[in-house]
C-alpha cells in the first residue's frame, strides 16, 4: 500500500517482496490446481447439504437414524452437482442434439468476457500491477461500444470493427487513468482502480438517463445495437439445425486475444519490458527502461482487453447497453487470472471453467433451488487454495517438490549475507 | 558525534549560488483550482437575486433556530475570493519554503463545500437541512470508521487488509441472524465481531502462515463472504425469515445534557450503543497505538519486523492476533448495516463500503484520528448527494455520488501520493 | 561471562554454512572472528543470538548449556548483538528503539517513556555518548545509530556483546572511537565477539583471532600475525592482493563532471558540486566510507538519480537531462552497486539477463518482435567469453552463485563498444577467484582506451586497481591521489584514511609525515602495489 520505504539499511537476506509475490502468482503446477478444484467442490457440497431443508429435517433425528441425514445430504449434493454438469457441459435429457450441447455453448458464452478481462488482469499482474479495475473498464468500454453500435450507421464489417475498437478504447482510457496517476504521482493502483469502479457504476447509470441512450425513457436499457455491429452467431443453423445458441464470434476474438497476449508477453520487446518491470522495477530502470511508461502501456493494454470483454456482451450476448452489463465479470476475472496463473492459456482455460460454473449454476438454481452464490464460494476457495500450495499438499499429504531447490536458494542468500 | 580529528574540508573558493530543493507547488495549485471551480462553475449558476435557505433544527424543544437565508451569488463570490486569497497565501508560503498550515486547507475545504451547497440550493423553495445532512453523514460514516480502524490495526502490524469489505458484510449477516434467532439485538452485537474475527483469522492464516499475497487473499475473501452470505441468505434465512432474519434494531440511547447541544447534540449523542462503542474504540486505539507497549510493538512489527524479532518479539504471532482483532472491529462495524440501522440482512448490504473504509485509512495516513476525519468526509459527501437529489437539485445525483470516489483518487494522487504507510505492510516475515 | 560454542553446524538445504565450529571466548576478552564475505560468520552469530536454530552442536555460557528459542532467550542469557544492518525502526525515537521489547510500562501496558528516556541518558552518560533520547532514528548519522544499537545491547545487561561488521559504515576516525568504546567495555568485564573481514582492525583490537573459511574454523591467530599471514589463512592460499596491470596510458579527457550536484530526499546535497575529469584509458576509483555520495554520484552518471545542477560531459556532450536509455546508447556501461536489486532480474533467465538493456537493439529484435534464437545465441557466446558456470542458459539467474551472476552483469555491460565504464562495488561478496577475474576484465576494458570509474569502499581494491583515487567525503571530492606518482612504497593508506574523514590531501600528507617522524613507522603499513 502506497510508497513503502525500506529501512535505511538494505536487508539482503530477505527476498525482495515484489519478486517473489509475482513469481508465486505465475509459478505452480497443474496437479495443485486440479486438487484445489476438487476440495472446493467438496466444501461446496457440504454447504449445499447444510442448507438443504430435507437434510436439516433429517438431522433433527440424526442420532436415531443417521443414515437418513447422510442419504438426504447425498441426494441434495448429487442433484445439485448433476444439475451443474447438465447446465454447463452436456444435457442428456434434451430431445435434440442442439439442446444437448447447448449447455456447453452457454458455458463458452459466459467464458468469453471472463477470458478477455482475465487476460487484461493477467497482463497487469505480470507487470507487477494489481488492476482491480476491470469492472469499471468493462463498463466504460461497453458505453463506447454500444454507442457506436446503435448510433452510427456503417457498412457491415466496418461497423463491427469500429464498435470493437470503440469498446477497447473505452476500456483503455479507463485503464490509462490509474496507469498515468501511478506513473506520475505514485498513486497506488489498487485504490485508484477500486475507486474508478464505483465512478464507472455511477457513470453508466448517468449515461443511461441521457436522451441519446434512452430515447423512449423506457428503462435502463439503450437501443439495440445494429445488426451490422453485432457479432454473428458462431454456429449457423445449417450446421446444427434448430439451434438457439447464443454463441457468437466473440469466442474467436477471445482465442485470437489469447494468442496475441501470449505473443506480446513472450515474444515482443514490450512484453520483455513489462515482465522486467514486474519482476524487478529497479533493475528495469537501471537497464534503461522507463517504468512509468511501462505502467501506462500495461494499464492501457489491460483496459483495452477489458473493453473487448465488454463487446462480447453489448455486441453479442446482450445486444444493448444495460446498467448491469458488467455483471460481476470484472471481479470474477481477477480470480480467473489468478487461477490461470497469469499465463495466457492458463487464463483461457480458467475462464472456460468459471464460465461453465456460471452457466451450470443457473440450471442448478432453477432445478434444485441451490442459489448460484455457491459458485462464488467454490471459485474463491479454488483461488485461495491455489495461492497456498502447501495447504493443498498438506491436505493430500503430497511431498513438497520445491523444498530442496528453494532452501538451497535461501542458503545462497544467507551465504552472501554472512 | 565527535569531530575532534576531523577538519572541515577546504571550502570551495568560487562563489556559488545556494543549492536548494525544488519548490512543491501542490498546495497553492489545489487551492486555486477549488477557487476557480467556485467562481467559474458555482458562480455561473444562480441568478442575481436568488437566495439559498439553510435549515438548522436543534433536535430538542429547548431551542429553536430560525432558517437562515443567504443571497446565493454574493455568498459564492465572497467564498470564492476567500479561497483565492488562501491560494495566494499558500503560494507566498511555499515560495518562502514554509509549510502550508492545515487550517488553510480546512478553510478552503469548508468554503468550497458551503459555496457548493449555496449553489445547489440557489433559488429553490426547498431548504437545505443542515442537521439532517450531518446526522446522515455520521450514519454513513459509522461503518467506514469501524472499517478504517480495522485497517489501521491490521496495516500497522504489517498486513494489508483488503478484506474489510468481507468483514463488514459478515458482521452485518451474523448480527442480523443471531439477533433474530435469540430475539435480542445485543446477541447480534456479540456475534458480529466474532464473525468478523473469523474472516480476520482466515486472512491471517493465509497471509501469515502461507504467505499468500495479502491483496489477493483480501479480494478473494471478499468474494467468499459475498458468496457465503448470499447463499445462506437465499436458503436458510429465506426459508424461515421470521426465525433467522427478523428485524432487531438496537435501541437509541440519549446521553443526558450532551444530546441537548444544538446541532451536534442530536447528531452525536442520540445514538445506539454501537456508535458509542465506536467513539470508545477510536479513542482507545489512538491512545494505545502511540502510548502503549502493544502499540510500540505493533508498529515495530509493521515497520521493521526483523528489528522486532531481534528483541524477542514474536512477529508472526503478533500479526496473527492483530489481524484477528482488526477483523473483530470491522465485524462489529458491519452490525451497523443490519441491527444498527434497524434493518434485516440483505444481499451484499455492505455495498463496497469496506473499500471506502480502506481509502479513508490511507487518506488518514494510517492514523486513527485522521482516518476518522477522512471517513466523516466520505460520509458527508455521500449524504450530500442523497440530500441534494431528494431536494431536487439541478446537479445530477450520479455526479454527486461519484464525488467521494473522485476525491479519494485526487487525494491518493495528490495529497497523499508521497505518504508512507507502514514500511513492511504487504511483506510476509520469515526468519530463515 | 565465558562463552563457548561446541560443534555448531548450520545447514541450509544442501549448503553447509557452519561446519562443526568450536569457539571459546573468555570473560573480558575481545575475540575477533575473521573471515571473507560468505564464510559463515554472520550465520554463526545468528545461531548464537537465537535467530537460527543450529542443526547440530551447543552453546555454553559459563559452562552451562543453553537452548535459545529466539533472540529473547539469548538476550535474557546475557548476549547482546549489534547487527551489521542496524535493527532500528527508522520512525521510532531513540528512547522507543532502546525500550522496544523491554518497555517500562504501567497498568494496561501504558508506556512510561520518562523511564525509557532516563535509561538512555544514563547509559550514554556512562560511555560519553551524546545522544538525544527523543531524536528520530532516521534523522541520525549511521555512527550515532550504531551507538544506539550499543546502548540497546547494554541496557539489557549484555555480558557478551557481538559486533557484526561494525566498521563497514564508519569513517576511520569513527572506527577509532568504536575501538575505544570496545576497550572500555572490555575493562568493565564484557566479552566481545568482533566479526570482521578487515585485517587491520583485527590486529588493532583483538586479544585472540579465530579465522573461519567456508563455514569451518581454519585456525587461530594472534594479533601479532602479519596481514599477509591473516589474509592467506582467511582465503586459503597465499594471495597477491595486487592486480597485475601495466601502467596506464591515459589519453585525452573523455569524461567530465562539472559541479555536479544531487540533492537527497531532505533537500540537502548528497553530491555537492563535484568536479572530476577522467581520461580515456585510465581507471579512477572513487573511494570513501559508504554513504558519502559515491553511490549517488554513480547513479547520477547513468541518470538513475536526478541531478540538481552541473554537467555530465561525455566526449564534450552534456548528458544531464537525458534518460537512462539515451545514456546507455551513448556508450555507458554500468555495473550497479547491488547486483540482486539493480543489476539483474532474479526471475529472468541467464539469457534474458544478458540482454536486459540490449533487447530493443537491432541485434535482438525487429520492431517490437524479439528474436529468442538470437538472445540464446548471444548468451552462449557471452557466457563462454566470461567463463560463467551454468547448467542451462534458460535457467533463472538466481540459480547462479554470486560470482557467476556478477560475471553475467559484467558480460552484458562490456558486450558493446563503450565510451565510459562505471562500476559500483564490482566485487562485493565475491569469492577470490571471481574477484581476480573481474579485476582483469576491468583492466582490459581500460586498456582498450575506455575511461573507467570504479566506486569501492574496499581500500584494498581501490589501491590495487586505481590509476587515480578520488576520495569522497560528505558529497565532495576532498582530493585526488595519483597512484603513478606515489613512488615505490605505493599509496599511503593512512593518508587515504584521513581523507575519507574529510581531510584534504595536503593536510593529510602533512599530518602523516608529522606522525611518522614522532613514532617509528611500522614495517607493514604500506602494501606494495
Amino acid at each position: 500500500m502506497s510508497d513503502t520505504t525500506n529501512p535505511p539499511v538494505k536487508t539482503e537476506e530477505e527476498p525482495p517482496s515484489g519478486d517473489s509475490m509475482m513469481q508465486r502468482i505465475v509459478a505452480g503446477n497443474a496437479l495443485i490446481s486440479v486438487l484445489a478444484v476438487v476440495i472446493a467442490l467438496v466444501i461446496g457440497g457440504f454447504l449445499i447439504a447444510f442448507a438443504n431443508e430435507d437434510v436439516r429435517e433429517a438431522a433433527t433425528y440424526f442420532f436415531s437414524r443417521p443414515m437418513d441425514t447422510i442419504s438426504a445430504a447425498w441426494t441434495a449434493v448429487s442433484d445439485a452437482y448433476i444439475a451443474l454438469f447438465r447446465g454447463s457441459i452436456f444435457n442428456w435429457e434434451a430431445t435434440t442434439f442442439a439442446g444437448a450441447i447447448k449447455p456447453l455453448t452457454e458455458s463458452i458464452v459466459f467464458a468469453v468476457p471472463l477470458i478477455l478481462a482475465g487476460l487484461g488482469i493477467a497482463v497487469g499482474f505480470r507487470a507487477g500491477l494489481f488492476n482491480i479495475g476491470a469492472q469499471g473498464q468493462i463498463i466504460v468500454g461497453a458505453i463506447f461500444a454500444s454507442y457506436i453500435g446503435f448510433a452510427w450507421d456503417l457498412p457491415v464489417g466496418l461497423h463491427l470493427l469500429l464498435a470493437m475498437i470503440g469498446g477497447a478504447v473505452g476500456g483503455a482510457v479507463w485503464g490509462a487513468i490509474p496507469g498515468v496517476l501511478k506513473a506520475k504521482s505514485g498513486a497506488n493502483e489498487v485504490i485508484v482502480t477500486i475507486m474508478l469502479n464505483y465512478v464507472a457504476v455511477y457513470l453508466i447509470s448517468y449515461t443511461l438517463k441521457q436522451p441519446v441512450f434512452n430515447p423512449g425513457r423506457s428503462g435502463q436499457k439503450s437501443p439495440a445495437v445494429a445488426e451490422s455491429a453485432s457479432y454473428p452467431p458462431l454456429i449457423p443453423d445449417w450446421l446444427v439445425p434448430g439451434n438457439s445458441f447464443r454463441l457468437h464470434w466473440g469466442v474467436i476474438v477471445a482465442i485470437l486475444a489469447t494468442m496475441a497476449v501470449w505473443w506480446l508477453m513472450e515474444r515482443s520487446t514490450i512484453g520483455f519490458e513489462l515482465r522486467a518491470a514486474g519482476a524487478n522495477p529497479n533493475a528495469a530502470r537501471t537497464a534503461g527502461m522507463s517504468v512509468g511508461r511501462i505502467t501506462v502501456i500495461t494499464m492501457v493494454i489491460a483496459g483495452g482487453l477489458a473493453g473487448l470483454a465488454s463487446t462480447a456482451q453489448v455486441l453479442g450476448t446482450e445486444g444493448a447497453l444495460t446498467a448491469g452489463v458488467a455483471a460481476s465479470y470484472g471481479f470474477d476475472a481477477i480470480t480467473v487470472a489468478l487461477l490461470g496463473r497469469s499465463k495466457p492459456w492458463g487464463v483461457f482455460f480458467a475462464g472456460l471453467l468459471f464460465g461453465a460454473l456460471k452457466a451450470g449454476g443457473f440450471l442448478m438454481q432453477s432445478l434444485t433451488q441451490t442459489p448460484i452464490d455457491i459458485v462464488l464460494v467454490v471459485q474463491s476457495v479454488i483461488v485461495l487454495l491455489i495461492a497456498a500450495p502447501p495447504l493443498v499438499r498438506a491436505i493430500f499429504r503430497l511431498p513438497d517438490p520445491d523444498r530442496p531447490r528453494r532452501s538451497a536458494r535461501t542458503a545462497k542468500k544467507q551465504e552472501v549475507a554472512a | 558525534m565527535s569531530t575532534s580529528t576531523v577538519t572541515e574540508p577546504v571550502p570551495d573558493t568560487e562563489v556559488d549560488e545556494a543549492v536548494v530543493g525544488k519548490i512543491n507547488y501542490r498546495a497553492p495549485i489545489v487551492n486555486a483550482l477549488a477557487a476557480l471551480i467556485t467562481l467559474l462553475v458555482f458562480g455561473m449558476g444562480p441568478t442575481a437575486d436568488a437566495e439559498t435557505t439553510f435549515q438548522v433544527s436543534s433536535g430538542s424543544t429547548m431551542f429553536s433556530i430560525p432558517n437562515i437565508s443567504l443571497p446565493s451569488l454574493i455568498t459564492i463570490l465572497v467564498l470564492g475570493f476567500v479561497q483565492l486569497g488562501a491560494a495566494a497565501y499558500a503560494l507566498v508560503l511555499v515560495r518562502a519554503r514554509r509549510t502550508v498550515p492545515v487550517w488553510l486547507h480546512i478553510i478552503v475545504g469548508l468554503a468550497f463545500v458551503i459555496s457548493f451547497l449555496v449553489y445547489a440550493g440557489a433559488g429553490r423553495s426547498s431548504v437545505i437541512p443542515v442537521t439532517t445532512l450531518l446526522a446522515g453523514a455520521l450514519a454513513l460514516s459509522v461503518p467506514l470508521i469501524f472499517g478504517a480502524m480495522s485497517g489501521v490495526v491490521c496495516e500497522r502490524s504489517g498486513v494489508i487488509n483488503i478484506a474489510i469489505e468481507g468483514q463488514l458484510l459478515i458482521g452485518a449477516f451474523a448480527a442480523a441472524a443471531i439477533a433474530s434467532r435469540f430475539a435480542s439485538s445485543y446477541a447480534g452485537l456479540v456475534a458480529a465481531p466474532i464473525a468478523g474475527a473469523m474472516v480476520g483469522a482466515l486472512l491471517a492464516w493465509f497471509a501469515v502462515r502461507f504467505q499468500v499475497n495479502q491483496i489477493i487473499v483480501g479480494v478473494v475473501l471478499n468474494t467468499l463472504v459475498i458468496g457465503l452470505t448470499g447463499f445462506l441468505f437465499s436458503t436458510v434465512m429465506s426459508d424461515d425469515a421470521a426465525l433467522w432474519n427478523a428485524r432487531q434494531p438496537l435501541s437509541t440511547i440519549k446521553i443526558p445534557l450532551l444530546s441537548e447541544i444544538p446541532i451536534i447534540g442530536p447528531v452525536l449523542f442520540q445514538q445506539t450503543i454501537l456508535v458509542y462503542l465506536m467513539y470508545v474504540i477510536v479513542i482507545v486505539l489512538q491512545f494505545m497505538l502511540f502510548r502503549s507497549r502493544w502499540g510500540l510493538r505493533t508498529r515495530a512489527v509493521g515497520e521493521y519486523p526483523k528489528a522486532a524479532d531481534t528483541v524477542g518479539i514474536k512477529v508472526n504471532t503478533r500479526r496473527v492476533w492483530n489481524v484477528i482483532m482488526a477483523g473483530a472491529i470491522a465485524g462489529l462495524g458491519g452490525a451497523f448495516f443490519s441491527i444498527g440501522s434497524g434493518l434485516a440482512f440483505g444481499r451484499e448490504m455492505s455495498a463496497g463500503q469496506g473499500y471506502i473504509a480502506l481509502a479513508a485509512m490511507i487518506l488518514g495516513k494510517w492514523n486513527p484520528k485522521l482516518a476518522v476525519v477522512a471517513a466523516l468526509l466520505f460520509g458527508f459527501s455521500r449524504n450530500l448527494g442523497n440530500v441534494l437529489s431528494s431536494i431536487g437539485s439541478a446537479v445530477p445525483s450520479e455526479l454527486l455520488l461519484m464525488l467521494p470516489y473522485i476525491i479519494t483518487i485526487l487525494a491518493v494522487a495528490g495529497f497523499v501520493g508521497k505518504v508512507r504507510g507502514p514500511a513492511a505492510a504487504g511483506t510476509p516475515y520469515t526468519k530463515s | 561471562m565465558k562463552l563457548e560454542l561446541q560443534g555448531i553446524t548450520k545447514v541450509f538445504g544442501s549448503l553447509v554454512a557452519n561446519d562443526h565450529i568450536d569457539l571459546v571466548v573468555e570473560p573480558g576478552e575481545i575475540h575477533a572472528l575473521l573471515g571473507e564475505n560468505g564464510a559463515g560468520k554472520s550465520t554463526l552469530m545468528n545461531v548464537l543470538y537465537g535467530l537460527y536454530d543450529p542443526s547440530e552442536g551447543q552453546i555454553l555460557l559459563d559452562d552451562v548449556p543453553q537452548r535459545f528459542n529466539g533472540p529473547g532467550d539469548a538476550v535474557a542469557a546475557g548476549i547482546g548483538m549489534v547487527h551489521q544492518h542496524f535493527m532500528l525502526v527508522p520512525v521510532f525515537t531513540v528512547a522507543e528503539s532502546v525500550a522496544l521489547g523491554y518497555e517500562p510500562a504501567g497498568p494496561a501496558g501504558v508506556l512510561e517513556m520518562a523511564k525509557a528516556r532516563q535509561h538512555v541518558l544514563e547509559i550514554s552518560e556512562r560511555f560519553g555518548f551524546e545522544i538525544d533520547p527523543d531524536a528520530k532514528i532516521e534523522d541520525l548519522p549511521v555512527g550515532v545509530q550504531q551507538r544506539v544499537e550499543i546502548i540497546k545491547a547494554l541496557s539489557r545487561d549484555a555480558k557478551v556483546l557481538i559486533l557484526d561488521e561494525p566498521t563497514a559504515v564508519l569513517t576511520p576516525q569513527e572506527t577509532d572511537e568504536l575501538i575505544n568504546i570496545m576497550g572500555e567495555l572490555k575493562e568493565s568485564g564484557t566479552s566481545i565477539v568482533f566479526i570482521t573481514h578487515k585485517l587491520r582492525e583485527v590486529r588493532a583490537i583483538a586479544d585472540r583471532i579465530t579465522v573461519i573459511r567456508r563455514g569451518k574454523v581454519v585456525g587461530e591467530a594472534s594479533p601479532t600475525s602479519t596481514e599477509t599471514e591473516l589474509a592467506s589463512l582467511m582465503v586459503g592460499r597465499s594471495v597477491s592482493l595486487a592486480v597485475d596491470k601495466e601502467p596506464a596510458e591515459p589519453g585525452d579527457v573523455a569524461f567530465e563532471l562539472d559541479k555536479l550536484t544531487v540533492l537527497g530526499s531532505t533537500g540537502t546535497p548528497v553530491v555537492d558540486k563535484v568536479k572530476l575529469k577522467v581520461a580515456a584509458g585510465e581507471i579512477v576509483c572513487l573511494a570513501g566510507v559508504q554513504g558519502n555520495g559515491q553511490s549517488e554520484l554513480a547513479e547520477a552518471i547513468l541518470g538513475l538519480a536526478d541531478t540538481d545542477g552541473g554537467a555530465i560531459r561525455l566526449d564534450g556532450e552534456d548528458l544531464a537531462g537525458k534518460s537512462v536509455r539515451e545514456r546507455l546508447e551513448a556508450g555507458i556501461g554500468f555495473v550497479p552497486e547491488d547486483r540482486s536489486t539493480d543489476g539483474a532480474i532474479a526471475d529472468f533467465s541467464i539469457a534474458e539477463n544478458l540482454v536486459l538493456d540490449l533487447y530493443n537493439t537491432e541485434e535482438f529484435s525487429r520492431g517490437v518482435s524479439l528474436s529468442p534464437s538470437k538472445v540464446a545465441a548471444n548468451a552462449n557466446v557471452r557466457t563462454e567469453e566470461f567463463d560463467v558456470r551454468f547448467t542451462d542458459i534458460h535457467d533463472k539467474i538466481s540459480t547462479l552463485s554470486g560470482g557467476n551472476a556478477q560475471k553475467v552483469v559484467l558480460a552484458r555491460e562490456m558486450s558493446r563498444p563503450l565510451r565510459l565504464f562505471v562500476a559500483s562495488q564490482p566485487t562485493r561478496g565475491l569469492d577470490v577467484g571471481s574477484i581476480e577475474f573481474v579485476h582483469k576484465r576491468i583492466v582490459a576494458e581500460r586498456d582498450k582506451g575506455t575511461p573507467v570509474i570504479i566506486v569501492s569502499t574496499e581500500l584494498d581494491e581501490v589501491v590495487s586497481l586505481a590509476d587515480r583515487i578520488a576520495v569522497m567525503y560528505r558529497g565532495k571530492i576532498v582530493g585526488i591521489v595519483d597512484v603513478a606518482k606515489a613512488g615505490p612504497m605505493g599509496v599511503n593508506r593512512d593518508v587515504l584514511g584521513l581523507m575519507m574523514a574529510g581531510v584534504s590531501l595536503a593536510d593529510a600528507e602533512a599530518q602523516i609525515a608529522k606522525d611518522a617522524s614522532a613514532t617509528t613507522p611500522k614495517s607493514d603499513e604500506e602494501v606494495p602495489s
